[in-house]
């Protein structure tokens, strides 16, 4: 087959962001794909995407449960002590009557990410194994548009800076919750970037 | 090829989607083929099912109204205190540059800079982008459609670290809250900071980046 034939074979795409029209150019493995005219990302190309997320989403969840169970920073003056979890700013928030901000940094930093993880492995597990869970369209639609409310790599810069604020005041711990959470960020983050969603879509066709 | 190498995928006849009748499912990139006399119909992917626009209807004026909005927004955000800190006895009220000036005299100069930037400079930046990108769209601009947009990909991912000064003082009122010997408290700067930010994402989404290809006449020579 002569490269003309080959480029025919491969399928149309339309960039998302200038809309124009081009093939699908055939890739290697980790090979970022860039629209010709605008240099958009397309998509990328990732070996063995589906069981990476589900190993990676299954990590990041057991990470999820211990980041907020457990102990996040503690705060000592003197014989005074607090002790907070991921939970207890939302907490402050709503008890001050401002809801939009408790529901706001409630999304960000712990509903977003789990819902996340939950997506991810409700959709992959069964895919894997040939299945199609129950809606898993709006499922998977409801996860790539999930991904722009999940904060946590920002939330870790405010804890620092939060932490360098509050030194000269008292004693700061943080607590095995913290360290959970900084590994969340990458897991999660590793997850949903093993996703190629050209692979789940022509799936999702050939299952229906 | 190597791992990790760019791949472009070639075309020798640039055509723009909606000019073959066709338009791209935003959620799954499925072509999907559009009837010219059925734009004012809601079109949903065959594929996944998402609603489908060719392009965002009124793309420009929701952004406008969103960016104004959030200009808005931005003054009391920056004028009002952000927290209040009481400790034995005494209370201060930080608005945001009051806390950027304190981490500066504090010497922390460089936490003081991380503040500064996300919470005063990230947010004027991308409302100015936006504006510009805004603007050079409704002139019908020719000029340099790839750097713009390269400015609209910056705006996409720039607005979310303006949250930062926001869980600064989610963290603060949590960790700080032993009565009267030392307490803090969020104050109404924080609300409108964050409804800032919200905008700000929200008129970034609403932005269309295809209208700035739309008005190219001829490819650009790179």
């Amino acid at each position: 087959m002569d490269a003309t034939h080959q480029l025919a074979a491969q399928p149309l795409i339309a960039c998302h962001e200038c809309d124009l029209l081009q093939r699908e150019p055939a890739t290697a493995d980790h090979c970022n794909v860039k629209c010709s005219r605008c240099g958009a990302a397309l998509f990328r190309n990732v070996p063995n995407g589906i069981n990476r997320t589900i190993a990676l989403s299954l990590a990041g969840l057991i990470l999820f449960i211990v980041a907020n169970v457990f102990p996040f920073l503690s705060f000592e003056i003197g014989s005074q002590f607090t002790q907070t979890t991921l939970f207890t700013g939302v907490r402050e928030f709503y008890s001050q009557g401002i809801w939009l901000l408790a529901l706001l940094v409630f999304i960000t930093s712990i509903l977003a990410p789990l819902l996340q993880l939950l997506l991810m492995l409700y959709i992959f597990i069964p895919l894997k194994f040939g299945r199609l869970a129950r809606q898993t369209r709006p499922a998977f639609r409801l996860l790539q548009h999930i991904r722009d409310w999940n904060m946590i790599e920002v939330f870790m810069i405010g804890i620092l800076v939060a932490l360098v604020k509050l030194t000269k005041m008292a004693a700061i711990v943080p607590g095995i919750a913290m360290w959970s959470f900084v590994a969340l960020i990458f897991l999660v983050t590793g997850a949903h970037s093993s996703i190629d969603g050209r692979v789940v879509w022509r799936r999702l066709e050939r299952a229906q | 090829m190597s791992p990790g190498a760019e791949t472009r995928s070639d075309s020798s006849q640039p055509e723009s989607a909606l000019e073959a009748s066709l338009t791209a499912c935003h959620t799954c990139h499925q072509l999907v083929r559009i009837d010219q006399n059925h734009q004012q119909q809601k079109l949903s992917c065959p594929r996944c099912g998402s609603a489908i626009h060719p392009r965002i209807h009124n793309s420009l004026l929701i952004t406008w109204m969103l960016v104004g909005l959030a200009l808005v927004f931005y003054i009391p955000a920056n004028l009002l205190p952000m927290t209040r800190v009481v400790g034995l006895g005494q209370t201060q009220e930080d608005t945001i540059m009051s806390g950027v000036i304190y981490f500066i005299q504090s010497g922390s100069w460089y936490i003081g800079l991380v503040i500064f930037i996300a919470s005063v400079f990230v947010p004027l930046l991308k409302l100015t982008l936006l504006m510009y990108l805004l603007v050079s769209v409704q002139r019908k601009s020719q000029w340099r459609p790839r750097e713009r947009a390269r400015i609209y990909r910056i705006t996409e991912f720039i607005g979310r670290w303006s949250m930062v000064d926001i869980y600064v003082v989610t963290i603060l009122i949590a960790l700080v809250n032993l009565g009267t010997l030392a307490n803090i408290d969020s104050g109404p700067a924080a609300m409108y900071f964050a409804t800032v930010v919200v905008l700000t994402i929200f008129a970034a989404k609403s932005f269309d980046p295809r209208l700035i290809w739309d008005n190219i006449k001829q490819e650009p020579t790179q």
